[in-house]
């Protein structure tokens, strides 16, 4: 009876994320069947190729929620990340030596950043939205900075062509994603993060190495977030200093449908993937419809809305 | 003989999705009385005064305030008919004055309401408060600049100014020290004495018969005993809410034997805290550090497990020198802490009962650089410490711990701490907002652990607890220690004088 319940417990109360996954499924079938354009090859490929980076976007930042923080330079991270990555690889010659030293930078960027905030936030006890905010100025500047505001292109065509094979760059979502999801789940990593974020004093009480877990957390987040940003070049075909500017909400959005809090304590993979998904889903339907970009933005907010005040109702009754 | 209750309420009946948790309830309090009410937790006690709070409905019941029908709508109609409650965790805001505290609800207004906050009547109006509940401080001072008796005496002073007629404390002296709890009860005669009615919610026996005209003892919604307090005795109050004897509060101690020095602390020093602290304790003990709020008591337990740092001194865990080691090696080499504030420090309150049962043992059931756990080894081993610890069947270990009451609660705790198998335990008032039967259980399990060789510390500042469960006693005062008695020349007076710094003992 135990282990059932531990089961349980492992798996946490996830009701809400079937829920949203059944809205997603639901909704695709939906436009599907009535909306003209949606269930082509074309729009499958769109789809992925904008979905799959707000992916790895968004499970990097549900750890940071987890852990009851939040991670505002995801998406610096990205384009420090793209133009950096761009100019190693154009400068040295663009081989596939030239690809893979540009590939390091890139998850260098995402290290150097995650280390930064985690050790703003562990050690120095700083907000971390104060940490991550002023990051995110400081590296998205530091991005615009570096390339004069100029894009980069001209990559080797062995990054270009790899990086837009979609099964490719697909099963890499899938792999990252299951493997944070084994971490969050069934290894200790997970559990003291769970359990910093639910109340880090008493973690701290309990002999569990807070610091460690949190710098590792801002860590993991940075690194998820420069695999976006390879991807993300990959198929803009460029390095970008103002890359993802805008995705920063739909990424936090994401992760709230997904069932992460603020408060920290709560979150998991599937969630964030099937908020990226619903997200995604619904923002193609709606310009597909030629409904006006201002609308999508505004039918965005009122869905991550409902899903917060849903998840508040539920929390506090309980 | 009195002629009529100024508070009446009849059959109060009350369930929660089919589970009756009041079962026709009586409560009536004169003016001038001071009902006490008893009952572990989970008895009713709390939803009974909800419903007198006007903060849920009763399913049946009727109650009369001086023979007027009293229907609450919401708390506010309670306050109106003049009922006010002090609670556990004071309703008061610690950014804003004493004086903006007490008059919160209807601050006075200039001119026909518009133009701002009449100052002058609110200072006034709160120097007249203050002085009802004999509290000499300036009305202007912020809350968070006060003790917590004298932000208790102020919640005290606001149902005054709204001219409350009964007040309803609940738990009023847990949090409070000696003199801070005669100064409390010294209101409570006063007010009495000015006709106010007054309900005393309180685990601590003593007091309520103490303090308490008659008293009421509720167990699973039923009232079990009703009458004067003059007719019971603590022992009898515990029979009528367990609904079994117990003899004794405490359990029956086997012979000890008291083995090798566990834990040696020499000159602990840290300015304006701890003040040289020497002592010594071995494994088969209960060592009690006795002292009043402010003593030092939970600093030194801080010091020990290195949550807290101090200046000078060294402390030696089996031999080892680990005054600089850190937390997490401390824990590793067999020490345990159960701190005094459970929801802040001992619990991830909306964490499973697993994952709180869990939390210090994690590492031995994790494979290396992998990290993952063995979840069928560690399962069993937590199902095994929750029957070892009594903890309450009803609950599924997935649940999360903020659903069950205080005993299970430092139940979790416990078991957390038990499954590292610890050799020197730390305990700060291990048994605070914890109810009879629970307590009964924890002590029971203390008592086995030292029998197996544990050595145990144990603060509280329930002086009666310490000489039930303690082979010795040390007594802190101003930091430092004072006094140290033997479990055979235990004397109640004794300690506490010592406490108080009167005098220094050895014995």
């Amino acid at each position: 009876m135990v282990l059932e319940g531990f089961n349980r417990s492992w798996l946490g109360s996830n009701w809400s994320q079937h829920v949203l996954f059944g809205l997603t499924v639901l909704l695709s079938v939906g436009a599907a069947w009535g909306i003209p354009g949606f269930a082509t090859t074309w729009n499958g490929q769109t789809l992925l190729i904008h979905g799959l980076p707000l992916v790895l976007l968004a499970v990097g930042l549900t750890l940071v929620l987890i852990s009851g923080g939040i991670d505002l330079s995801i998406t610096s991270v990205m384009a420090l990340a793209s133009v950096l990555g761009a100019k190693i690889m154009v400068d040295a010659g663009g081989g596939v030596p030239a690809v893979m030293l540009g590939l390091a930078a890139m998850i260098g960027v995402g290290v150097l950043v995650g280390a930064i905030n985690g050790i703003s936030v562990a050690v120095f006890r700083m907000p971390s939205f104060i940490a991550t905010l002023t990051l995110m100025m400081l590296v998205s500047g530091a991005a615009i900075l570096f390339t004069r505001s100029q894009k980069i292109a001209g990559l080797p065509d062995t990054f270009i062509t790899t990086g837009q094979q979609l099964w490719l760059t697909g099963s890499l979502v899938l792999v990252l994603a299951f493997l944070v999801h084994l971490g969050l789940k069934k290894s200790i990593y997970g559990r003291w993060l769970y359990l910093v974020g639910l109340n880090r004093r008493a973690a701290e009480i309990s002999g569990v190495p807070v610091k460690p877990v949190i710098v590792g957390v801002y860590i993991a987040s940075g690194i998820l977030a420069a695999c976006g940003g390879v991807l993300l070049t990959a198929s803009l075909e460029t390095g970008d200093p103002v890359m993802g500017q805008n995705i920063l909400l739909d990424v936090v959005g994401a992760a709230v449908l997904g069932g992460a809090s603020l408060q920290g304590g709560k979150g998991s993979v599937w969630g964030a993937v099937c908020g990226v998904g619903f997200l995604v889903i619904l923002g193609n339907c709606l310009v597909l419809m030629n409904v006006h970009y201002y609308y999508v933005t505004i039918v965005k907010g009122g869905v991550i809305l409902a899903a917060a005040v849903l998840d508040t109702q539920r929390s506090t009754r309980a | 003989m009195k002629t009529r209750p100024w508070f009446d309420a009849q059959g109060i009946r009350k369930s929660f999705f089919a589970r009756e948790v009041l079962k026709g309830v009586d409560v009536a309090v004169s003016e001038g009385e001071v009902l006490g009410l008893v009952g572990e937790n989970g008895a009713g006690k709390s939803t009974l005064m909800n419903i007198l709070g006007g903060v849920l409905f009763p399913d049946v019941g009727h109650m009369e305030i001086d023979g007027q029908e009293y229907v609450p709508q919401s708390p506010r109609d309670a306050v109106r008919r003049g009922i006010s409650f002090i609670h556990q965790e004071l309703n008061l805001f610690h950014n804003l004055s004493i004086a903006e505290n007490l008059a919160v609800a209807d601050l006075p207004r200039r001119g026909r309401g518009w133009l701002g906050i009449d100052r002058r009547k609110l200072r006034a109006e709160a120097v007249d408060a203050l002085q009802a509940v004999g509290l000499h401080l300036s009305p202007d001072l912020r809350l968070d600049q006060l003790s917590a008796g004298e932000k208790q005496l102020v919640e005290i002073a606001k149902a005054i100014r709204r001219r409350s007629r009964l007040i309803i404390y609940d738990e009023p002296t847990t949090s409070l020290a000696e003199p801070e709890i005669r100064r409390l009860f010294a209101i409570m005669a006063d007010l009495k004495a000015r006709g106010f009615a007054q309900i005393f919610i309180s685990h601590q026996l003593t007091h309520v018969l103490e303090q308490c005209d008659r008293v009421q003892v509720l167990r699973d919604g039923e009232p079990t005993g009703m009458g004067p307090a003059a007719d019971y005795s603590e022992q009898e109050l515990v029979r009528l809410m367990v609904g079994r004897s117990m003899d004794q509060v405490f359990p029956g101690r086997k012979e000890r034997k008291t083995g090798e020095v566990t834990l040696q602390v020499s000159g602990l020093t840290e300015p304006g805290l701890l003040e040289n602290i020497s002592f010594e304790a071995r494994s088969g003990e209960v060592l009690g550090i006795a002292g009043l709020m402010g003593a030092g008591r939970t600093e030194l337990l801080r010091v020990l497990f290195g949550v807290d740092h101090c200046e000078r001194g060294s402390i030696s865990l089996h031999g080892h020198e680990v005054s600089q080691w850190p937390l997490r090696r401390r824990v590793q080499a067999g020490m345990a802490f159960l701190t005094e504030d459970r929801r802040a420090e001992g619990l991830a309150m909306d964490g499973s009962i697993f994952d709180n049962s869990a939390a210090v043992v994690l590492p031995e059931f994790a494979r290396p650089v992998t990290g993952l756990l063995e979840q069928k080894r560690l399962g069993i081993a937590v199902q095994k410490l929750s029957r070892r610890v009594k903890l309450t069947e009803s609950a599924t270990p997935d649940s999360p711990v903020h659903n069950l009451s205080g005993g299970n609660q430092q139940k979790v705790v416990l078991a957390k701490w038990l499954l590292n198998n610890p050799s020197v335990m730390l305990l700060d008032e291990p048994t605070r907002g914890v109810d009879v039967g629970a307590k009964f259980e924890i002590y029971g399990l203390i008592n086995e652990l030292v029998e197996q060789g544990n050595t145990i510390l144990m603060v509280s500042s329930e002086l009666e607890e310490l000489m039930g469960m303690c082979d010795r006693i040390l007594v802190l005062h101003g930091g430092g220690i004072r006094g140290q008695f033997h479990r055979d020349k235990f004397e109640f007076e004794q300690i506490l004088r010592t406490a108080f710094g009167q005098e220094a003992t050895e014995s």
